[in-house]
């Protein structure tokens, strides 16, 4: 399990390279917030195109920091998420109810986030 | 003939074995050539169920975690259970969205997703004696 950061803009890219599961997502949930509060960003930008395993500890993680980026008026974003994982995004509501928009690139999460 | 073949195996409650009981019931069933995506839908439904053991069943306490799997034909079965604290009010608990631990950042969605993901869920619980939760799939395989 890696974390890895870089800021686009107003962006914080945040990319993920393992497993998201209850045991993991205590480390990523830290990592992430320490970086966001560091960075001066509005949202977040989840990169996903090497996560091969996501369960609902997860979405968690994704509403966790849905919270800390509406505080700054910001919007969180993802890409390259692959099918499966796709589902469990789409079964939590997370996409229907606007918490993170789903873009099929980095360039495209940008520029329309 | 019916195939049938079954294992049978039992961990300590840590937050570790949630990727190593996943793994072993997707080698156990790996035998009847499953597809990706069945795969990966029966890994999810044991992460979350191993998952709740450890989270709600133990609350993060020392305890052990049961886990068979048994295949007839081209029928899975998986049980986990528990003998942790056990659910006051099982329909509740498998709505969506709810959760008891909120603080912890849960969403509540874990049933949801093993309901979606396998074709039935049966959840057995007695509050202060453990939870069993049943789980069935019939793969397109074979
Ligand atoms: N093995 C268990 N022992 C005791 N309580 C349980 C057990 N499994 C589930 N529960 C109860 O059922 C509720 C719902 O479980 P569910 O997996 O759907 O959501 P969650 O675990 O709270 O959140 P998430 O799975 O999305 O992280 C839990 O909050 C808990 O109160
Ligand atoms: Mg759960």
């Amino acid at each position: 399990m890696n974390v890895s950061y870089f800021v686009k803009r107003e962006n914080l890219i945040v990319r993920i390279i393992g497993e998201i599961d209850h045991h993991s997502s205590e480390m990523i949930r830290e990592k992430i917030e320490r970086e966001y509060v560091r960075q001066n960003v509005k949202n977040i930008i989840f990169d996903f195109s090497d996560i091969n395993f996501m369960d609902s500890s997860g979405i968690g993680v994704i509403m966790g920091r849905y919270k800390s980026v509406r505080e700054r008026g910001g919007k969180l974003g993802v890409y390259s998420v692959n099918p499966q994982i796709d589902r469990v995004f789409q079964l939590s509501g997370l996409y229907k109810n606007k918490i993170i928009n789903p873009y099929s690139s980095l360039e495209e999460a940008i520029s329309n986030i | 003939m019916e195939y049938q073949n079954s294992m049978k195996i039992s961990f300590m409650s840590k937050s570790q074995n949630e990727a190593f009981a996943r793994v072993a019931v997707a080698a156990f069933v790996s035998q009847l050539d499953p597809t990706v995506e069945e795969i990966s839908e029966i890994k999810t439904a044991v992460s979350e169920a191993v998952t709740n053991a450890v989270i709600h069943g133990y609350e993060d306490m020392e305890g052990e975690i049961f886990l068979s799997c048994t295949i007839k034909d081209n029928l899975v079965e998986i049980t986990i259970s528990d003998k942790g604290k056990g659910i006051e009010d099982v329909s509740r608990a498998r709505e969506p969205l709810y959760t008891s631990k909120p603080e912890l950042e849960r969403s509540g969605m874990g049933f949801t997703v093993m309901e979606a993901f396998m074709d039935e869920v049966e959840v057995e619980s007695v509050k202060g004696t453990g939870t069993t939760v049943i789980m069935r799939k019939r793969l397109t395989s074979i």
